[in-house]
């Protein structure tokens, strides 16, 4: 793969991976793991140490560990990923499934208007809402003039 | 001399049974389910992943209701764990910059870009205890969202070189505690590993010990920022990276006075605290110790109790400190016998010394009438 679909699979693996897993799992509904579909590497629950950086943007340092699940499918030729946070193994093997199945040519277009595009709009609104709620907290300073 | 060591087993056993059944509570009563916890005590959730050093809200929920509320117990199941699970790497390194804001407020500057946002605090609460049950809020939204990337306080003093440079230089591989022991003099990332799983209380009365006199250096809360910001990780099958979903954050920055010397102008220094989860208390704790460390680097005079990181490293860790605190639980029955048998004999020689010198002071002060 080019760079440039290099880029293309890392969004829409980040995307599958921030998806609720609910509304991935309904969204995948209609993209069952054909029969052939081979588990590379069951799904597997397990640590990665997070990065900080002191001051934000210095140096770095361990902040502590946060779980990760992953797992690998081979449907047809193509073989399919996931890292998800969390112990959600069901998450994971959706998101395997969707990344191998996005990776064929003649399946993309229908996953990338069934379960990407929604999932898009989905996290779109929830970060808008909680940002616009955040908002409504902001204080507005009034400055009363002394003296005229 | 042997002492029986074994036996007590049946007693355990009727010891765990009585513990599970007080942990229950009465069975009329539904059991805790984890979304509650995970919802309804968030922020306790938030300091057992934060001490227990694991982001999962789901098991730190889980430890919270086995541990019937005890957040110590909770996190050192949750430690306990994690020792379980393969570790897969390292993440990327977390761009606060780019967090999600829900709060972000500012002690130093009133009118800061972007503004001061409250976000869900306690700081406006008349705590007052609450009678009744809590009514369903409707929160309303704002026509503008907060902007994508909410500029930094600090960076205000940046500009006008007021406050020291802080950039990632040669980006150095830290320490990481997990694999290897702490060994002193430790670095400023190695402190920060430590400080950031260390126990809120402990953090909290350090830090209130350096606002009291005990190495005090005017601090000013800078930046208080909370969030949510996305981990991303680049695996060696993928050859780039992916974010795996998000997690959130509370970060500090505080400003504090330095002098200048040795070249150096006068400028403020930072203070950095990090913390999991909506955890503003222990982000700024933490701020105030990590500044505090910093009197070697800085060429503070080093007199206090939080200055010491000897002093505050080894004893930050409340698994470790609640582990060697309640290990006198334990059996020290032979080493008690041996304590109590060497007492029996000087308390034995001290009654027969006394009785000596009572005898022998007469004699004494005849000798002393006749000279």
């Amino acid at each position: 793969m080019d760079t440039s679909s290099h880029m293309a699979r890392a969004q829409w693996m980040s995307l599958l991976a921030q998806a609720e897993a609910a509304e991935l799992a309904a969204a995948m509904d209609a993209f069952a793991p054909p029969a052939d579909a081979t588990w590379l590497r069951p799904a597997q629950t397990g640590l990665y140490m997070l990065r900080g950086r002191i001051g934000g943007t210095g140096p770095q340092f361990n902040v502590g560990e946060v779980t990760v699940t992953r797992c690998s499918v081979q449907i047809g030729e193509r073989i399919g990923h996931a890292w998800v946070r969390g112990g959600n193994a069901r998450h994971a093997e959706l998101a395997a499934c969707a990344d191998a199945l996005l990776q064929d040519a003649d399946q993309h277009p229908k996953l990338h208007e069934q379960v990407l595009e929604p999932l898009r709009h989905s996290q779109q609104a929830r970060r808008e809402a909680a940002s616009r709620k955040a908002a409504a907290s902001k204080v507005e300073f009034f400055t009363v003039v002394r003296g005229e | 001399m042997y002492v029986a060591v074994k036996g007590g087993e049946q007693a355990i056993a009727r010891s765990l049974e009585l513990l599970a059944e007080a942990r229950r509570g009465d069975p009329a009563t539904a059991e805790l389910e984890l979304a509650q916890i995970r919802q309804q005590l968030r922020l306790g959730v938030a300091r057992v992943m934060q001490e227990g050093s694991l982001y999962d809200e789901e098991l730190a929920a889980l430890a919270i209701r086995q541990a019937a509320g005890d957040m110590l117990e909770a996190i050192f199941l949750l430690r306990a764990y994690r020792t379980t699970l393969p570790r897969f790497g390292y993440t990327e390194a977390l761009d606060t910059t780019r967090m999600r804001v829900r709060r972000r407020i500012s002690g130093t500057f009133k009118d800061v870009p972007g503004g001061q946002v409250l976000g869900p605090t306690y700081d406006y609460t008349q705590r007052l205890l609450e009678f009744g049950p809590t009514v369903p809020i409707a929160t309303v939204e704002a026509e503008v969202p907060l902007a994508e990337a909410m500029p930094r306080v600090l960076d205000l003093l940046d500009a006008e070189a007021l406050i020291e440079r802080i950039d990632a230089g040669a980006d150095p591989e830290p320490v990481d505690l997990t694999r290897k022991p702490l060994m002193f003099p430790a670095n400023r990332a190695t402190r920060l590993q430590n400080l950031s799983r260390g126990d809120e209380g402990f953090l909290l009365g350090m830090a209130y010990s350096t606002q009291r006199g005990y190495a005090e250096s005017h601090p000013f809360a800078g930046e208080i920022r909370m969030g949510e910001v996305d981990v991303l990780v680049c695996p060696e099958e993928l050859g780039f990276a992916i974010e795996i979903g998000s997690i959130t954050l509370t970060e500090c920055q505080m400003i504090n006075q330095f002098h200048g010397g040795n070249g150096v102008p006068p400028q403020f220094t930072r203070g950095y605290g990090l913390g999991m989860g909506e955890s503003e208390r222990k982000a700024m704790s933490m701020a105030l110790v990590d500044r505090a460390l910093r009197c070697d680097e800085l060429g503070e005079p080093a007199y206090a109790p939080a200055q010491n990181q000897e002093f505050v490293l080894s004893h930050s860790d409340n698994v470790e400190a609640s582990g060697f605190v309640q290990h006198l639980k334990l059996p020290h029955y032979v080493d008690f016998q041996a304590e109590l048998s060497l007492l029996r004999t000087l308390s034995a020689q001290h009654v027969r010394h006394a009785s000596d010198r009572h005898q022998a002071v007469p004699e004494q002060a005849l000798e002393e009438s006749q000279a």
